[in-house]
């Protein structure tokens, strides 16, 4: 166990480091890159810039090196934690990302324990109550959830909410908040806010954990050891908790590490719609316009939390169940 | 149908009974005798999935769905009811008009008119539906040119007002059928939506496709070969599956040029799909390939001196089709999802070229849904669509499962 | 059920016709179809017959245990509560006529206290498979310490201590290390011994030992039923041995019940069975039993035809479209009541009794 840890943890900086490679292979991809689109942008407004300026911004942004001196130069700042330059606003990217980022987790986390509140009961219920009313309306539920894209029911919710409730779902804070300190006041106004997207977000895995949740229980609940256990007396929902949603819930527990990443990734769309400060739009915008070192940063934060889920998956897995610790 | 054999010796047949001895006076209600046995032994694979998929009603009935579906594929033009490029700004907006079979107790496909007015504060052009006045629908109706198949011209749609049209000037409001509407520039929705349907659907095959192709190579060689290239195969899995989807998908797609034509996209946006799709089925296969190995109809057939070509050929992938078809039918939906997301955030099929998502785009935000609710539509086609195929690919992996019942 | 009054005891446990019946989709599958037997305490009883007689339902259903779609539809199960049994004894729970102490199992709600007390305390089961018996995620001791602390009220290290105390009567060596175990961490024979000290560890007075030595090896099976008596003579338990092995029965039993298709063919002493055979299924079960002083060159005899579909019983007795002397005209029309042929030996053959039982479906429960 140790040793399969200790294995783990060495191949993390390999794994980002060839991350790395491909991230920015990706967003220098983009014909053109940053100068012109930004040219472009000042073309359409009506400036115009003549080509020694147009150097001169060339080397400022290091634009003129070969390829992989900029990569190397890029990697040497991430080590560092200097995040580069955002090119459009002007700003260092480590400013920007850390506003949004503790939002992106507080509403990946948020999701996901709703998610895992509604699923997992539901997944017990419809495996030990099979074809009963209840069961048949959660499955149809299941189904059309997992058919629904994340930000289709964004739209349809936040239109019910605008059109029957006249609220306005969008952002996660009122106006005056936005750029306030962190207080008191603006927790509550970010609870306030945050129930809309965390339920879009939410239902959408609710669906397939659910299923998932009861196709386990199903293949384990008319297993000996449960017979046993109710030979021994035990009173019916205690022993179904304890055993068989103990052995059905190991295979779910693993996926918490790498679903997390998961959030925190398919939250970008929802997020887009929904217009939440959240690194997703960031990101997005950043590929549009070839904001690269923008980009880069976020796209490698990404990397970042989903290599370290899936550490935390297999963490979790040996953890929870003793065959897989005690073969290893 | 009810006939007793000596049953001693005959081994039970896909979940038949053993029958019961000459002589019993009972008689077995609905088992079958010796023909129903013989039949299924003598049932190919193939037909022994159909069977079992035949009993599966909401497979069957969501395989009808994308039967219709694909229809549309075909055939797009003949469903729709107006040219979807035909822009109009004055004919923005208007609402829905459902069609009905009766109108003032006699039997016809109508649909309501529309009647416009001109907001005063706006000067944009409002419309209502007016269901005092009536227009008549007819079944293959005349309407603008297309051709079928880009082979045949013809001017038959399903449903029209027989008003003909001339290819990209749209209709006027009176003579003109919307049955879902319009959007900000006065396209009609409906056909639109026909259009749309025959990219998201294609989109999803295309990368389905070249995903089985890569994952059913890199993992078969993987599996088969083993030692080093299966290593640096199962590594290169790993690493695929450590990267986070949606926004390497967003990277990849903006890297697409933005001059390229809308089919150079198409098989883009299939490719990059398919690039990062492949992993799962191809660690599936690698697995089967794997397992496979170790059994005993294998070593029987190496030991017959069978060539590894004939063993991985004859008998080794045939017990996986099936399982990569059921696998490959769920995995669509995924892909069309996906897509939709892609093209809905601008970053995937472009305009001129339809899919639903670059449908929803019209629906981005609140204002426009509130007034226009229609234009969110597309999306239930979308979960029409991913129910099908979840459906009918669970159907298939149940009939296709040799130890299911 | 009153204690008999020429001396001999009353029985501990009293079924009578018993029915359990599975409601599928295609049918009802008649599993145990008018089962009746007395069990003594202190006696090994033994149930014998092949796959699919309705053996494991039929004990199933004395715990209580039975899954849907199957249930009991008639008949009783008397069971004589322990002088020390405590629990609710509201009259809603005592079930049925009995008196002194005794409780009709078939009438008690399955999941309610007064079942859930019996069961592991009073009546407690050794399942088949001891592998998959064991949760694999929680260690043997646990398991065995959960029933103590359930039915005894002894916690913490009070029941650790007795556990292995337990472990070490079954013939466990050093039993304080093994209850941090896992089941899969154990050999057969360890695995097999934790099993039966799980079900012993609250005192039952009936043991239900569902094929214990199937899933053995011949030298563990010796083992076991070396351990069972053991245990069943220290502890004064009684057992319903269920088997499919006559070899066993014959070494085990004190009484045995045959069982083909749901219903008793034959009950009896061992000897009076295997020296006396009266009904043709257990004469024929007799001879198909290889003898290591047979003849070579000599046909193994075997029983003709094979087991009907449950979803297709024959009518009548259910052996004779397979018995030699079936007689046309009574056998296939007529189902036999089981009626005495010998002291304490009953058989449910037209051959020797013209009883027969009832033909009215679905017999009114108790």
């Amino acid at each position: 166990m140790l040793r399969f840890l200790i294995q783990r943890l060495l191949l993390l900086p390999i794994l980002l480091a060839v991350f790395s490679i491909v991230v920015f292979a990706l967003v220098q991809a983009p014909p053109g890159g940053f100068l012109t689109s930004y040219l472009a942008t000042l073309a359409s407004s009506g400036s115009s810039i003549d080509t020694a300026q147009v150097e001169a911004l060339r080397k400022q942004f290091g634009l003129d090196q070969p390829f992989h001196v900029q990569y190397l130069l890029w990697v040497n700042g991430l080590l560092h934690g200097n995040l580069g330059l955002s090119l459009e606003y002007q700003r260092p990217n480590a400013e920007l990302i850390q506003q949004y980022l503790l939002l992106t987790v507080l509403l990946a986390l948020f999701s996901f324990v709703l998610t895992w509140v509604l699923a997992i009961p539901a997944g017990i219920y419809s495996a030990t109550h099979p074809h009963s009313p209840l069961d048949y309306v959660l499955t149809v539920l299941n189904y059309v959830g997992v058919a629904i894209p994340n930000f289709m029911l964004a739209l349809v919710l936040m239109w019910i909410a605008f059109s029957w409730l006249g609220l306005s779902v969008t952002g996660l804070f009122s106006p005056e908040y936005v750029q306030a300190p962190w207080s008191g006041a603006r927790v509550v106004d970010l609870l306030k806010h945050i129930w809309v997207p965390t339920i879009v977000l939410g239902l959408g895995g609710t669906a397939r954990l659910t299923r998932i949740m009861r196709a386990n229980l199903l293949d384990e609940l008319h297993k000996p050891y449960v017979v046993t256990a109710r030979a021994k007396g035990l009173s019916e929902w205690r022993l179904v908790l304890k055993y068989p949603v103990r052995v059905a819930i190991n295979p779910l527990v693993s996926t918490i590490g790498w679903y997390l990443p998961q959030l925190f990734s398919g939250s970008l769309i929802v997020a887009t719609v929904m217009n939440l400060p959240n690194i997703g739009p960031l990101l997005l915008h950043a590929l549009i316009s070839q904001d690269m070192y923008l980009a880069g940063s976020v796209l490698m934060i990404y990397c970042f939390f989903t290599v370290i889920g899936t550490l935390i998956s297999d963490l979790l897995l040996a953890w929870a169940d003793p065959r897989i610790r005690m073969e290893r | 149908m009810a006939e007793h054999v000596e049953a001693a010796g005959i081994p039970d047949a896909v979940g038949l009974p053993a029958l019961s001895n000459a002589g019993a006076a009972a008689a077995p209600v609905g088992l079958g005798g010796a023909a129903a046995e013989d039949r299924v032994s003598l049932a190919s694979n193939w037909t022994l999935i159909w069977w079992r998929f035949r009993r599966h009603r909401l497979a069957m009935a969501s395989a009808l769905v994308l039967v219709v579906f694909y229809l549309v594929v075909l055939v797009p033009d003949f469903f729709s009811t107006q040219d979807p490029e035909a822009t109009d700004a004055r004919l923005a907006f208007i609402p829905v008009q459902p069609p009905a079979l009766l109108d003032r107790g006699r039997l016809g496909l109508t649909v309501p008119g529309v009647t416009g007015r001109r907001n005063p504060v706006t000067l944009r052009m409002e419309w209502q539906v007016d269901a005092a006045r009536r227009t008549p629908l007819h079944v293959l109706a005349r309407g603008y040119r297309y051709r079928v198949l880009g082979l045949i011209p013809t001017d038959i749609h399903l449903l029209g007002t027989g008003v003909p049209a001339r290819t990209g000037v749209g209709v006027g409001a009176e003579d003109g059928v919307y049955l879902l509407g319009t959007d900000r520039l006065g396209r009609d929705q409906w056909s639109r939506l026909m259009h749309a349907t025959r990219t998201s659907m294609t989109v999803g095959l295309a990368a389905v496709a070249l995903s089985v192709v890569l994952g059913a190579l890199l993992g078969g060689v993987s599996g088969y070969l083993g030692g080093w290239l299966d290593v640096g195969i199962q590594r290169l899995i790993e690493l695929l599956q450590s990267l986070p989807t949606i926004p390497v998908w967003l990277a990849m797609s903006a890297a697409l040029p933005r001059d390229w034509p809308p089919q150079k996209v198409f098989f883009a946006i299939s490719l990059i799909l398919a690039l990062v799709g492949w992993t799962t089925l191809g660690r599936e296969v690698r697995g089967r390939f794997l397992s496979l190995r170790e059994e005993d109809f294998v070593l029987a057939a190496e030991l017959a001196g069978c060539s590894r070509y004939r063993i991985i050929t004859r008998h080794m992938l045939p017990a996986m089709t099936s399982h990569i078809i059921a696998t490959s039918t769920l995995a669509i939906p995924v892909l069309i999802i996906s897509e939709t997301s892609l093209s809905f955030l601008g970053l995937g099929i472009r305009p001129p070229a339809i899919s639903w998502g670059v449908l929803l785009q019209e629906a981005q935000n609140i204002q426009t849904v509130a007034q226009a609710p229609w234009l969110l539509v597309p999306g239930v086609f979308v979960v029409i669509a991913v129910l099908a195929f979840n459906l009918v690919g669970d159907g298939l992996r149940d009939a296709a499962d040799p130890y299911g019942r | 059920m009153a204690a008999d009054p020429r001396g001999a005891p009353a029985p501990l446990l009293s079924v009578h016709d018993l029915k359990v019946h599975f409601f599928l989709g295609d049918g009802i599958v008649k599993a145990v179809d008018g089962v009746s037997f007395d069990v003594f305490p202190g006696e090994i009883f033994g149930i014998v017959g092949e796959t699919g007689c309705g053996k494991s339902v039929a004990m199933r259903a004395l715990l209580r245990i039975v899954e849907p779609p199957g249930r009991i539809v008639s008949g009783r199960i008397l069971w004589r509560r322990s002088s020390r049994a405590e629990g609710p004894t509201s009259p809603t729970e005592q079930g049925g006529p009995g008196g002194n102490g005794v409780v009709d199992l078939a009438a008690l709600p399955a999941g309610g206290p007064t079942m859930r007390a019996i069961r592991g305390a009073e009546i407690a089961l050794i399942p088949q498979e001891p592998m998959a018996a064991f949760s694999p995620v929680h260690s043997v001791g646990g398991q065995i310490m959960e029933a103590i602390e359930l039915h005894r009220g002894i916690h913490g290290s009070d029941a650790r201590r007795l556990a292995a105390e337990i472990c070490r009567q079954v013939g466990m060596p050093a039993p304080e290390q093994r209850l941090d175990d896992y089941a899969w961490q154990l050999s057969g024979g360890l695995r097999q011994r934790a099993l039966i000290a799980m079900a012993v560890s609250c005192d039952p007075r009936l043991l239900v030992a569902d094929e214990p030595t199937t899933a053995v090896d011949v030298t563990t099976q010796a083992q076991i039923l070396r351990l069972l008596r053991r245990l069943q003579r220290e502890r004064g338990a009684a057992v319903v041995f269920i088997t499919h092995d006559l070899g066993v029965i014959a070494q085990m039993a004190d009484r045995v019940m045959v069982m083909y298709l749901g219903r008793v063919m034959e009950q009896g002493p061992v000897d009076a069975i295997f020296h006396d055979a009266k009904h043709p299924y257990t004469q024929a079960l007799l001879r198909s039993i290889p003898r290591l002083n047979s003849t070579t060159r000599e046909h193994l005899p075997t029983i003709s035809g094979s087991i009907p579909h449950p979803l297709n019983q024959p009518r009548g007795c259910p052996f004779h479209p397979r018995c030699p002397h079936a007689i046309p005209g009574t056998c296939d029309v007529r189902r036999p009541a089981l009626r005495p042929v010998g002291e304490g030996h009953l058989a449910s053959c037209f051959l020797y009794s013209d009883a027969e039982e009832p033909a009215v479906e679905g017999a009114t429960p108790a």
